[in-house]
């Protein structure tokens, strides 16, 4: 049972191919213990049981028949609650969606099934996605595995902390400034966010739509890669989705090497309001990769520095455009409708009600930077800083192969510490925006402890570069093991079960 | 910039959102503190640069003109508030259409 | 809710009136701008939509390669520039049957700008100049329900249906249109007529504006004379018929003349046009100004046409519409006059249609402009929206010509048709129409004649044939107008005549 629990999503199916576990028994294993400790960590807002089951007999009943199974076939994943999926619950964390079953799928939600991937039920998030700490729910918070008293980073907590509690080995998260990097480093776990356009965004409850991207989240590298591969690729129902090759990443994690790699780290990531120890731990790492044969460098993006103002400007217009569909009419939360009211006011009202604080803020921030006269000043420059970013990265990489920087300024902060200091936490996501304004690939892997908590490190790579992320990414997770005997996770507390803690 | 209750007042109009008098007394200052925060992308001499609006340099993506199956009445209808004779029902609408 | 008028010839002598007209042509793509529903009429409500259409959370559009050719060739067709590199832009409002509450649009980036489109007046050319023509969606359609008219004020609630959402629509956006003085109605008439034939001849809509594929928005406003800079202008909507056009402006002109007559200001706004009253009503007063928060679709990537492309489109359109007028005229031998009222009738399609199916040009003119243009303005509808076929008019034209009807009982045979009864031929033989041939049966009728009107009768023995109308007109009468009249002539000749 707890080997089944630890082990890697690659070796579950391994197993499950060869015949020497069922999917059924693994999914099972996973079900228990979310319903074992998920009342302590609340990453699930659904646990789709049945269907996760069927699933399961499904793809043993393939494998009885013979039919050859794809590489993570029979292995559980958990989605984050921002992705359809038909006939299950699918709120994006609001009220305003509550009880709403979506009738048709994501495409990575079609894609997970014809890899025969379970999907054990769907994550808890920030509200719309809008938050660093998966505190602004409607549904209540999500906790750390590694200290249930502090956040496991957002917006995509919920998929981050699932796998740190062991409640399953693989999670699909989205991310717009930083929601899967940055639950992974605080969370001790892999995430990635490939290059914008490299997944497909149909089926994804958009926030801002020029930003957002769909991305894996795992407990190792190779099982990071593998499920980058299934999700990843062309799809003609999303017009801004890639038309080239998926990059071989599972190439890359399996032969990590950074050998001659020319590794840039980012000047302006860092210093002041990072906390000495994840800046000890990024130090550490880099002198790690320098040791294994990169060429490090130091680079500077000087125009890094507006990217969380620019950031904070196009998310919040792109996001209050992507919301106004939320408006009591065809689906989801109506209030207000007493016969008596009219279409506008029941709009108004289901709007008040059903929004939380933080996408209310958002809402109106976008509103206000596209409004007439302010256009020009606040969305339009945003757009033109936005330039100016790609720019530094394209200068960078001419002269690096990659580039490196803490995930975040900080480790995991305690539950209710920045809630209502909205700036304090956009400051969260300073070092992983800048990508998603530049629409290329980063990624987040674990490099060490503070205090018992995770910190992460982070690689970004030119647009559809992606495997350069995995090479990095599996260099550091060998020789850190090396280092720590064993993967970082197997430090987590353990999250007694019911009947242990009576 | 100075926010005023009133200026947001406008905007929860304008993003069809009811406030309270108290969020929006709570939200005017928060709001001009984080207006004042991303003005800053003003800082940069952004002279000459041309807006991104998209990171991908995609073009011309287009669909062929073919149908394809549409959703049944009862699916399309499934998640509404309220439904009548193969319809969303909602709450009378004012004023005319745009 | 009438308001005060001034006289339209007092008000254009003393204002000169400048125009704008935005049309909203619905596209006939099998399938939706943005998803693969089908754009088919009559389908029950809420079944032509999915996901996208509905604005279901994470949808995404696409876009639909005929609807951007279609796009091109208006523009094309409309002597516009196509731009190289344009975009799709967030249009921001709320609205119940608009699913996603932003309306996919073109904002300042349209796919054609800079035309114009020539359309003749009494004989006379007038360029109407396009400012540009852009592509988009089109809304849901909502039912009210209770009330007591079943409009939108006063109901309890509304039901929506989609099947309409996304059909695509482009946009024509004129320039303000100056220089029309008293003949503004006309020209604004013209020229959407003008605007639908092309649409029509480019095969890109089926353009009917009582079925809502055409509609036009109409703008006016007035000024003291040219000089002036422009006055402040209202917008009528739910203008859809080419006589609403006509009306819609006249009467605007008439309004907004009191109004300025009575040292008072226009209202800036939105008004609805009255087609049972032939007046404009305020629009709901807004309380602020629209602010639709325009954006480019971050969903959709830019167009970029290349020349190649355009080129290829531009070889597929019809013949420029004042070349085939001046083609028209020639084959068909008509004289300047004769076309000036054919043009002005908005009947040369239907004459080119009926001389296709082998009616003498001069014929299908007749048809159309006395017996059919009557009945069209009887019925207040347009002429192509009488609801005859140009095949019909021809046939008819050959009953009489083979002596089957006359010109009398083909009247009859139009009402017939018209009244569904089906063919020409089906009608002749179902009323029982034919003219009486029989010579012993006219022979008869026109002996009782002669007995009926000796004096008459003398009249033409003395040499003054004229006079045999009379005896006709009784024969006529006799037979219940089934006779053919040039027969009943010869008998009465032969039975009265010189030669007799
Ligand atoms: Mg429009
Ligand atoms: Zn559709």
């Amino acid at each position: 049972m707890t080997e089944i629990l630890r082990a890697a999503a690659t070796d579950l199916a391994a197993a499950i191919a060869a015949g020497e576990l069922s999917s059924v028994e693994v999914t099972r294993a996973h079900l228990d213990r979310i319903a074992e400790v998920d009342d302590r960590v609340h990453a699930f807002l659904h646990v789709d049981t049945e269907g996760a089951l069927a699933q399961a007999a499904a793809v043993d009943a393939d494998r009885a028949a013979g039919k050859e199974l794809g590489p993570l076939a029979g292995v559980p994943l958990a989605l984050k609650d921002v992705l359809t999926q038909r006939g299950v619950p699918t709120t994006a964390g609001s009220k305003m969606l509550e009880g709403y079953l979506p009738p048709y799928d994501a495409t990575v939600v079609s894609r997970l099934r014809e890899a025969g991937i379970v999907i054990l039920g769907k994550t808890n998030m920030d509200e719309f996605a809008m938050g660093s700490s998966t505190e602004n729910s409607a549904y209540g918070p999500t906790h750390n595995p590694w200290d249930l008293d502090r956040t496991p980073g957002g917006s995509g907590g919920g998929s981050a902390a699932a796998l740190a509690a062991f409640e399953a080995p693989l999670a699909i998260g989205t991310d717009t400034g930083g929601s899967i990097r940055q639950p992974a480093a605080v969370t001790g776990t892999v995430g990635v966010k490939p290059t914008y356009g490299g997944v497909s965004r149909y089926g994804l409850i958009a926030l801002a739509s020029s930003l957002d991207q769909v991305g894996p989240c795992a407990r190792n590298v190779l099982d990071a890669a593998l499920l980058h591969r299934v999700i990843a690729g062309h799809d003609p129902r999303d017009s801004t989705s890639a038309a080239a090759a998926v990059p071989d990443v599972v190439g890359a994690a399996r032969h990590g090497d950074v050998r001659g790699m020319r590794i840039g780290v980012i000047r302006e990531l860092g210093g002041e309001g990072y906390l000495p120890a994840v800046e000890q731990a990024f130090h550490d790492t880099v002198e790690l990769l320098s040791a294994q044969g990169a060429e490090v460098v130091e680079v500077s993006c000087p125009s890094f520095d507006h990217a969380l103002s620019a950031y904070y400007l196009i998310l919040p217009a792109e996001a209050s455009s992507n919301l106004s569909r939320f408006d009591a009419m065809r689906y989801g939360l109506r209030v207000g409708d007493d016969g008596e009211h009219s279409a506008e006011q029941v709009m108004n009202a289901t709007r008040g009600a059903g929004f939380g604080a933080e996408v209310k803020r958002r809402i109106m921030i976008g509103t206000y930077a596209l409004s007439a006269g302010y256009y020009d000043a606040y969305y339009g420059t945003a757009q033109k800083v936005r330039t100016l970013i790609i720019r530094d990265f394209d200068a960078a990489f001419e002269q690096v192969d990659v580039l490196v920087s803490p995930t975040t300024p900080t480790t995991a902060f305690r539950l209710g510490e920045r809630v209502d200091d909205p700036l304090a936490m956009y400051k969260y996501d300073l070092c992983t925006l800048p990508t998603n304004l530049a629409g290329n690939a980063a990624g987040s892997f674990p490099v060490g402890l503070a205090d018992g908590l995770p910190i992460g490190f982070q690689v970004i790579a030119p647009p559809l570069a992606d495997e350069r992320i995995y090479r990095v990414g599996a260099v550091l997770e060998r020789e850190l093991r090396a280092q720590w005997g064993g993967p970082l996770l197997d430090r987590v507390p353990a999250l007694n079960g019911k009947q242990e803690q009576r | 910039m100075a926010l005023s209750v009133e200026d947001v007042a406008r905007l929860s109009d304008l993003a069809r959102i009811d406030l309270s008098p108290q969020e929006l007394e709570h939200l005017a200052p928060q709001l001009e503190v984080i207006l004042e925060a991303v003005a800053r992308v003003s800082e940069l001499d952004t002279e000459g640069v041309e807006p991104t609006s998209h990171p991908l340099p995609l073009r011309n993506v287009f669909r062929p003109d073919v149908v394809q199956p549409s959703l049944t009445n009862a699916e399309a209808l499934a998640m509404a508030p309220v439904a009548e004779d193969e319809r969303f029902r909602v709450p009378r609408i004012l004023g005319e259409e745009q | 809710m009438s308001e005060t008028l001034v006289d339209y010839d007092t008000a254009v002598a003393q204002w000169d009136p400048v125009m704008g007209l935005e049309v909203h042509v619905e596209l006939n793509t099998a399938s939706k701008m943005f998803c693969g529903c089908s754009t088919a009429f009559g389908a029950a409500p809420n079944t032509n939509v999915c996901p996208v259409c509905l604005g279901l959370p994470g949808a995404m559009p696409t876009v639909n390669a005929k609807a951007i050719e279609s796009a091109i060739r208006i523009g094309l067709a409309l002597n516009c520039s196509i731009a190289p590199w344009c975009r799709f832009a967030r249009k921001n409002y709320f609205y119940p049957d608009m699913p996603k509450n932003y309306q996919i649009s073109q904002y300042d980036e349209p796919i054609a700008h800079d035309g114009w489109l020539d359309v003749e007046v009494d004989g006379e050319t007038f360029r109407i100049e396009i400012e540009r023509a852009h592509m988009e969606e089109d809304t849901g359609k909502s039912t009210h329900v209770g009330g007591a008219t079943g409009r939108i004020h006063g109901a309890d609630y509304s039901l929506l249906d989609f099947n309409r959402a996304g059909v695509p629509l482009i946009e024509i956006v004129t320039r303000p249109i100056v220089g029309a003085g008293e003949r503004a109605p006309q020209i604004a008439r013209a020229y959407v007529a003008a605007l639908r034939d092309l649409i029509k001849a480019l095969g890109v809509s089926e353009a009917r504006m009582e079925q809502g594929n055409l509609r036009c928005d109409v703008n006016v406003s007035l000024r003291p004379s040219p000089e002036h800079e422009l006055g402040t202008r209202t917008e009528t909507k739910n203008v859809n018929s080419l006589r609403s056009v006509e009306g819609s402006v006249r009467y605007e002109i008439s309004r907004q003349a009191a109004v300025l007559d009575d040292g008072q200001a226009v209202h800036q706004e939105t008004r609805m046009w009255q087609e049972s009253t032939g007046i404009t009503t305020p629009g709901r007063s807004k309380e602020t100004a629209e602010d639709y928060r325009y954006f480019p679709e971050p969903d959709l990537v830019p167009i970029a046409p290349d020349a190649d492309w355009v080129e290829r489109l531009r070889a597929t359109l019809p013949e420029p519409p004042a070349q085939r007028l001046r083609r028209l005229q020639k084959e068909w031998g008509f004289t300047d006059a004769e076309l000036r009222d054919v043009v002005n009738a908005e009947a040369t399609g239907l004459i080119e249609e009926t001389v296709a199916e082998g009616c003498s040009p001069a014929a299908a003119r007749k048809w159309w402009l006395t017996e059919l243009a009557r009945r069209a303005n009887e019925a207040g509808t347009e002429l192509s929206e009488l609801g005859m076929r140009p095949k019909a008019v021809a046939d008819i034209q050959q009953l009489v010509e083979a002596g089957t009807i006359n010109d009398k009982l083909a009247r009859q045979v139009i009402d017939g048709v018209l009244a569904g009864e089906g063919t020409p031929a089906e009608v002749v033989a179902a009323r029982g129409l034919a003219v009486v041939s029989d010579d012993g049966a006219l022979s008869h009728a026109v002996d009782a004649a002669i007995g009926n009107n000796p004096a008459v009768a003398d009249k033409i023995r003395a040499g003054r044939v004229q006079a045999a109308g009379a005896l006709i007109g009784d024969v006529m009468k006799q037979l219940g107008g089934k006779a053919d009249a040039a027969k009943v002539r010869e008998l009465i000749l032969t039975k009265l005549g010189p030669g007799a």
